[in-house]
């Protein structure tokens, strides 16, 4: 990797006066696209300090107090009798119910698509390459046409099954097992006497692990952030996750949604502040692991 | 690791050849545990998987009775008033999305790439990528607010477009666009981080060799970086264009905060849901469902079996 900047290096200093013009305008693109990613998430976070007033006439860079965040927060989870924390409540038993079972399921599935001989491997792992393709919206309503006739609609499970089934986290897996792990490893194990079961619990897992915390990862993110399927799946209000909520929040937001305009009224800084609480796990879990993603994604690049 | 390995086989031009031996050194895992291993997965393949699709094609050929229906339930969707708008706003943000998708992405990946400041292409990654974490009704609730000049960020920007009201922006006509820049904004980072990924797998020596014989960084990045990067392109494109025929929490949002300047029936995934919930015509809502299921598996099909970026052996 050095020797490729200091090659790099001798080769730019050579370029000509377009190659100057060329890096202005890379410049002015990056810095673009860098405001237009940031700035609406840099002014979501100001917005939630602020009063109703201040937010329409102030600058909007402009950080308001901590009293009107404490206003907000108050009036958000003030929000029909503390609606929103129920709704967290329940965003968390969903991804997190479906991420242990999806992780449950998928490991295991992916280990022996990539390690073991069965009738169907084939079949199963076009299925999965088919499936994961598939937007996971495409199937939600005729689940739900299915999980209502088996009575599950409400419930919990209506949108932890459903979540569970996760064939991108089983291509994940059965990729990192069929190229990151030595067969004669597992040969060696079996030679030493261990059962199946014991080659894949004391030897593929323990090495497994950054795989299980990739699929973890892409599970928690998607089903938190998942707000199709409980939708559809979930019709009371008990029973959204903080995804569905933010909805009725937005019709109780007299701003957006004039008749509404009433004693549980929301205003436009607590909405803010809603959506801030709403992508908070997912936030801090992206900002862990970004070095862990990235690494993970460029790691074949930088084993050469 | 992850989506390196089929990229790192595809830079380097190593064909999937060297699998069959490796087929043989399988001899010892062909014992029953397979199928215990995969059985969980399996049954709810089948539950959330096959089921449903199948299901979904007995509702779509059937009327409410049960009885066979025909083409009946497709010929009275694609006939609804409602149905063909639906399409053309879907396709109108499609077209839009994916051609922002394919110029931005790769044009952002191979600058990023370019960058030889190592903290700089870190941290550019890093705030392309950070948005990616709203997604749904979060990053609709965000765009509300950028988008009213009201209380906008940017309302200066907007009024330079000549907008001075949240009704102003949400025009009709304005809408593929709105809903491509929502896209865009949480998308894009996550694909400027894979096709740096794959960037990333070019083997070293091909560009050192370009570099010798004087190639500059454009002729690289024309000749070399941009065929390689094809496959992951493409990959990026079907998925695309298949989560977007889906279109559902943006315009359904949109609807509910405009007091119904944008129709609850904007988008075909809209239209469904209406079928079953307002109407209760769920053979009607399974036919929409259905037509929009044979695109995305048809795109899906052609990938897996054409696209080559997956192994399947």
């Amino acid at each position: 990797m050095t020797a490729l900047t200091g090659e790099r290096r001798s080769s730019q200093l050579g370029m000509s006066i377009r190659g100057w013009s060329g890096r202005g305008i890379a410049g002015v693109v990056l810095v673009v696209f860098v405001l237009f990613f940031a700035i609406p998430i840099i002014w979501l976070l100001i917005a939630v300090t602020k009063s109703s007033k201040g937010l329409i006439l102030d600058n909007p860079f402009a950080l308001g107090s901590w009293s009107e965040f404490a206003a907000n927060w108050q009036q958000l989870f003030g929000f029909q009798d503390g609606a929103v924390t129920t709704w967290i409540g329940n965003s968390a038993l969903y991804s997190i119910g479906a991420l242990v079972l999806t992780l449950v399921v998928s490991i295991p599935a992916g280990y022996s698509l990539a390690l073991t001989e069965f009738r169907l491997r084939r079949a199963l792992l076009v299925l999965t390459l088919v499936v994961m393709l598939i937007p996971s919206t495409a199937l939600v309503l005729p689940i739900f046409l299915e999980l209502n006739t088996v009575g599950l609609i409400g419930t919990p499970l209506s949108v932890i099954l459903p979540m569970s089934f996760f064939p991108f986290g089983v291509y994940l897996t059965y990729i990192y097992f069929s190229t990151s792990i030595p067969r004669d490893l597992l040969s060696a194990a079996r030679i030493d006497g261990c059962t199946e079961i014991q080659v894949f619990t004391r030897v593929a897992l323990p090495l497994a692990t950054p795989v299980v915390a990739l699929v973890a990862f892409f599970s928690f993110v998607q089903n938190w952030n998942n707000f199709f399927l409980p939708f559809v799946m979930l019709p009371s209000s008990d029973g959204y996750p903080i995804q569905v909520g933010l909805t009725s929040l937005l019709s109780a937001t007299p701003a957006f949604n004039p008749s509404s305009a009433g004693s549980d009224s929301v205003q436009l800084p607590t909405l803010a502040l809603a959506t801030v609480v709403s992508i908070l796990p997912v936030l801090i879990v992206f900002l862990f692991s970004q070095r862990f993603l990235v690494s993970g994604m460029t790691a074949g690049g930088t084993k050469e | 690791m992850t989506i390196a390995p089929p990229s790192d086989q595809l830079a380097v031009g190593a064909p999937e050849r060297r699998r069959p031996a490796r087929r043989t050194g399988r001899a010892p895992g062909r014992t029953p545990i397979g199928y215990v291993f995969v059985s969980l997965y399996a049954i709810l393949a089948l539950a959330f998987g096959i089921f449903p699709a199948l299901y979904a094609v007995f509702l779509a050929f059937t009327n409410a009775d049960g009885g066979f229906a025909g083409l009946g339930n497709f010929v009275q969707v694609v006939t609804d008033f409602r149905f063909w708008p639906a399409v053309l706003h879907v396709v109108a943000y499609l077209v839009i999305w994916l051609l922002a998708l394919l110029i931005f992405v790769v044009l952002l990946a191979l600058v990023v790439h370019a960058l030889r400041v190592r903290w700089a292409s870190t941290s550019l990654r890093f705030i392309y990528y950070l948005p990616g974490a709203l997604a749904g009704a979060s990053s609709v609730l965000l765009w509300l607010f950028v988008l009213d000049p009201i209380a906008s960020p940017v309302s200066g920007l907007l009024r330079l477009f000549g907008f001075t009201s949240f009704v102003q922006v949400i025009q009709p006509g304005n809408l593929p666009v709105v809903f491509a820049i929502i896209a865009f904004w949480t998308g894009a980072g996550g694909w400027i981080v894979i096709m740096y990924g794959a960037l990333n797998n070019i083997s070293t020596e091909v560009m050192e060799a370009a570099r010798i014989d004087g190639a500059n960084a454009v002729q690289i990045a024309l000749q070399i970086q941009l065929p390689l990067l094809r496959k992951w392109i493409a990959y990026m494109g079907v998925m695309s264009l298949a989560a977007g025929t889906q279109l559902f929490v943006e315009p359904q949002l949109l609807s509910q905060a405009s007091n119904g300047v944008v129709p609850n029936d904007y988008s075909l995934n809209q239209l469904a849901y209406l079928y079953a919930f307002q109407q209760n015509d769920f053979n009607g809502a399974a036919a929409i469902s259905l037509l929009l299921l044979v695109v995305a598996l048809l795109l899906s099909w052609v990938f897996v079996s054409r696209g080559g970026l997956f192994e399947k052996e």
